[in-house]
């Protein structure tokens, strides 16, 4: 495949995009300085600017690989992903009682978030490479056990959230891949089955605790339900126009569990009220239609499900995320796409974005 | 060729279309949209319900959970003496409080646990204050002086995840005089009780207040207690503050100065060790209190915040009664020491004069009963004079016979007798000066002049409190004037009752009570060379339903009450003790209480004995005393 011309890059790059995400990343840093100028994260703010600038300038260099290119790749990023996450068992860093990270540099990388970007190439591969129209069960079957594996990994890490956000990339590529709506009811009819059985003999008691309070977060007041209730009276008390930055108490006044990475969305909600959160809302509604616009005019199957694979993904982090804010969602500890400080985050995000660019890029070439 | 070309390349190109169609998925894109949307509808309808809907239930919890209200304590005015000497402090000490809006009642446990206190008598404070509804942010104070251990605990617990609802504060704690010293005068404070804010006079106070219970600190409540006030601060989650929003600061309450002398109450104290009864000193020109004893005595400061429940159990199940104040509390048959006003009544009613003079052969039978005079071997014939002086109770018989029980009850009132004296001490006691219409409204029964013969010598149904028979013997000694006795500097006292009584009269009882002590009387103990003191002793039997009651041997009970000087009595001290065994001591106690007055004097320059040695004291006064000269 001929690589396009740098003027041609630059040119139909997707410009309103790449907007929309640095506008929200621009709001996140806001956010971050304003929960955290007064506490030991004050510096919180001015690393995340670092990381997005980083970020921007890795997502030019995947920008400029053809996709073609990176899925030709995925047997050795699928190997490496897996030697990676079991590497963390060895030389991971342990926070909060899980090993998610690996040091780099003076930085923490969190493997899991990456691996997300591999999961997105290997199903946008394994399902354009399809023989027939529709999807056979020994087809699903493969790829099942070939995301389930990393899946599972990071589970026992343990970080059941960042896990489960590899399954639906798996679910929306096979829902587009046309799947027999007999083999759709099947594994709704498995999964009614083993999620009771795993909520009694898989999970950990604290996951058990978060879907507990989830359901009842008058329970557990200490624990997530405190973290809960604590984020949904941030949320309330900010009403139509917020209190303004900086002027949160439930953010100020450290009452809001991790106001800049988890719980970045409620502290914003306090301070700018209900027209700040429409408004980023808004954001994020117009970023993800940008990418399924990309994801229509791909030039190929391959393209439109790497689109659809990053779409996917930043819904459901959106969707978790801001749930969780609201009280409609269990706390899972997965953070707000482009808004949460931390460099992972960061990085994943606009490596995701740097492909459905690349993508787009390549809607003429063939 | 071009066209086979061109078939090729249409084959070619639909089977690319066939698997690289990226249109192929465009439906199930434009589900994905709608799914989208739905999502963020979901997003948007969250934030709707708490942001739109119903956001003031949560500014609420917002501000509860950032915005204490600390109390301000205020503390209660000091305590001072005459001379301005400090009987009652403070002290800073910390206290616990628990927030109502954040508490949980499953804290408490860890709580009490923490501060090491009972937890069940926690709950049930805590359950207390929820029943009475007072207002959210007043707080419960449940532990005063903290040790630093407690201090400890607080602090590292007090975070908004652990236990939002503690909050330390620093209070006043009252610090009262050691070994019970005035105790019964000065009183305590307490909590106001559950009891207590039933009652109307209490609606002012609100549960867990601190306020005077007896004495003093109970009478001068309003003067002493000042206003609380309130500090309304924005804190984190850690409960660390950020930002005072409201500073009400406390008004303390205002000093009280006290006619007591410090002098006095020290010598008093020392003289009724050991003892059970009352000391009293005043200053019969103005009823000015100088010295009030009551014995035994409490230690107010077991009382100065909550007391435990088994220091109160112990104090009131004690046979000896620490808590009553027998100096105006306790009613006892005034025995002789009423004889002074008997014959004031005589000399007034002109029944008797001073040349009047009957026999005693050691007792007379009245009405078919034969009573005995308190000399064995009887008087010989004797006048008023001599009577008042070796307290003949022949003499008095017939005299209290002669005068009829409603004569002697108008003159017994008269001097202040059955009736409470008003001083500003709250549960005085009425006594009894029996007359035949008291018989009559209290049994529905006609009087026996026999009953009279009793009542004569200051038995039968005739009770007195100390302050009570010092009041009126010393307003007799200074002209028939009776000032209400008070224990406050500036207290609206009100004005004096005064009787229309002969000063010759008074100056031939007065002189009978010189007789007492210095001409080998009954209360010559109480002499003091170089001072003309006069008085009465008294010894009064216990009634037998009280001996059998308490369950003792019967014992007199033994009463003096001492003036001075003569000329212009300027200070009166009654002693009394309810078991007779020490009897003797009564006079030289008054002595030693007076002679504590004019050493006083003489040290300020103000008074001089008449001959220039004064003797040494028989009892030395207490280090208390010697220590501090006159304050000025």
């Amino acid at each position: 495949m001929p690589v396009a011309p740098s003027y041609r890059s630059l040119r139909d790059f997707d410009w309103p995009m790449l907007i929309l995400a640095c506008v929200i990343c621009v709001f996140g840093v806001l956010q971050i300085f304003s929960a955290t100028h007064d506490t030991k994260w004050a510096g919180a703010w001015w690393k995340q600017i670092v990381w997005v600038v980083a970020a921007l300038f890795l997502m030019w260099i995947v920008t400029l690989i053809d996709y073609h290119t990176l899925l030709g790749q995925v047997p050795a990023l699928y190997i490496g992903s897996i030697v990676t996450l079991m590497a963390t068992f060895a030389i991971g860093t342990r926070v909060f009682g899980s090993r998610r990270w690996i040091g780099v540099g003076s930085a923490h990388l969190q493997v899991s978030e990456f691996v997300k970007l591999m999961v997105v190439l290997l199903v946008a591969r394994y399902l354009s490479e399809l023989k027939s129209e529709r999807l056979e069960l020994a087809d699903l079957l493969r790829l099942g056990g070939l995301v389930g594996l990393p899946m599972l990994l990071v589970m026992i890490q343990p970080d059941l959230g960042t896990a489960l956000t590899y399954l639906p990339i798996l679910i929306t590529g096979v829902f587009l891949a046309g799947l027999k709506w007999q083999y759709a009811a099947t594994i709704v009819l498995i999964v009614a089955i083993v999620l009771p059985a795993g909520y009694f003999f898989a999970l950990k008691d604290y996951q058990k605790a978060r879907l507990i309070s989830f359901l009842d977060p008058a329970q557990d007041p200490k624990g997530s339900g405190y973290q809960v209730i604590q984020s949904k009276i941030a949320v309330g008390s900010g009403a139509l126009w917020g209190w303004g930055v900086s002027k949160g108490s439930q953010t100020q006044g450290r009452f809001l569990p991790v106001p800049h990475t988890d719980f970045i969305f409620s502290a914003f909600a306090e301070e700018h009220g209900f027209v700040g959160v429409v408004l980023v809302l808004g954001l994020y509604f117009l970023l993800l239609m940008q990418i399924l616009q990309n994801a229509q005019t791909a030039p190929d199957r391959a393209g439109m499900f790497i689109c659809m694979g990053v779409a996917t993904v930043l819904l459901f982090h959106v969707l978790v995320n801001i749930g969780m804010v609201v009280g409609r969602m269990p706390v899972t500890g997965i953070p707000l796409p482009l808004m949460s400080a931390g460099g992972s985050n960061i990085l994943s995000i606009f490596l995701m974005l740097g492909l459905v660019n690349n993508v787009r890029l390549r809607r003429f070439v063939n | 060729m071009n066209l086979q070309a061109e078939r090729e390349e249409q084959e070619i190109s639909s089977a690319r279309l066939l698997r690289d169609d990226p249109k192929f998925a465009a439906g199930k894109i434009a589900f994905f949209q709608y799914a989208m949307v739905a999502i963020f509808l979901f997003l948007i309808a969250g934030f709707w319900d708490l942001q739109i809907r119903n956001p003031q239930v949560y500014q609420e919890r917002a501000q509860q959970n950032s915005i204490k209200a600390v109390p301000v304590l205020a503390p209660r005015g000091k305590i001072l003496d005459r001379d301005g000497r400090v009987i009652v402090d403070n002290h800073s000490s910390f206290s616990l409080l628990l927030s109502r809006d954040t508490l949980k009642m499953e804290h408490l446990k860890p709580i009490a646990e923490g501060i090491n206190s009972d937890y069940d008598a926690l709950v049930s404070r805590v359950r207390r204050f929820l029943r009475r509804g007072t207002p959210e942010y007043e707080p419960i104070i449940i532990k005063e002086e903290l040790t630093p251990a407690e201090l400890a605990f607080v602090e590292s617990h007090k975070d908004a995840e652990t236990f939002p609802e503690l909050e330390i504060i620093r209070a006043q704690r009252r610090l009262y005089p050691k070994d019970g010293m005035a105790a019964h005068a000065i009183g305590y404070v307490g909590e106001v009780s559950e009891a207590e804010l039933n009652q109307p006079e209490f609606v002012k106070f609100h549960q867990g207040d601190v306020i005077g219970k007896d004495g003093i600190e109970r009478q001068y409540n309003d003067i002493l207690m000042g206003v609380d006030g309130q500090r309304r601060v924005e804190v984190d989650s850690f409960g660390h503050e950020r930002q005072v929003l409201e500073d009400k600061e406390a008004t303390p309450g205002k000093d009280l100065q006290l006619t007591i002398d410090l002098d006095i109450q020290a010598v008093a104290e020392l003289v009724m060790e050991g003892r059970k009864g009352a000391v009293i000193a005043l200053d019969p020109r103005n009823g000015e209190v100088l010295a009030m004893v009551s014995r035994p005595a409490f230690d107010p400061n077991l009382f100065a915040g909550r007391i435990r429940s088994k220091d109160w159990k112990l104090l009131q199940e004690n046979p000896d009664r620490p808590l009553f104040n027998r100096a105006l509390q306790g009613q006892y048959a005034p025995g002789s020491t009423f004889k002074p006003i008997e014959s004031m009544a005589g000399l007034e009613t002109g029944t008797i004069d001073e040349n009047y003079h009957l026999f005693c052969p050691g007792g007379a039978t009245f009405y078919g009963h034969y009573f005995k005079c308190d000399l064995a071997g009887g008087h010989g014939h004797i006048d008023l004079h001599r009577a008042i002086v070796m307290s003949c109770d022949v003499f008095f018989y017939t005299l209290g016979n002669r005068l009829g029980i409603d004569t002697l009850a108008k003159y017994g009132e008269m001097a202040g007798l059955g009736h409470k004296t008003g001083i500003d001490l709250p549960h005085e006691a009425e006594g009894v000066m029996p007359s035949t219409r008291w018989k009559n409204r209290l049994y529905r029964q006609k009087w026996y002049a026999g009953e009279t013969i009793s009542v004569a010598i200051g038995q039968g149904y005739t009770t007195v409190t100390p302050i009570q028979i010092v009041t009126a013997l010393s307003g007799l000694a200074v002209g028939g004037i009776w000032h209400t006795p008070h224990l406050v500097r500036d207290a609206n006292v009100p004005p004096a009752r005064q009787a229309d009584w002969n000063l010759d009269n008074i100056q031939k009882v007065v002189s009978g009570m010189w007789g007492v002590v210095n001409e080998g009387g009954t209360g010559a103990r109480a002499q003091i060379p170089g001072l003309d003191v006069f008085g009465k002793t008294g010894t009064a039997q216990v009634a037998s339903n009280d001996a059998a009651r308490l369950n003792k041997s019967l014992k007199d009970n033994a009463w003096f009450v001492g003036m001075a000087p003569r000329q212009a009595p300027e200070i009166a001290v009654v002693a009394f003790f309810e078991s007779g065994e020490y009897s003797r001591y009564a006079a030289p106690l008054v002595r030693d209480v007076l002679k504590a007055y004019f050493d006083k004097k003489v040290r300020l320059g103000q008074f001089q004995y008449a001959n220039s040695a004064p003797p040494a004291l028989l009892r030395a006064p207490g280090p208390e005393s010697a220590a501090k000269p006159g304050g000025n």
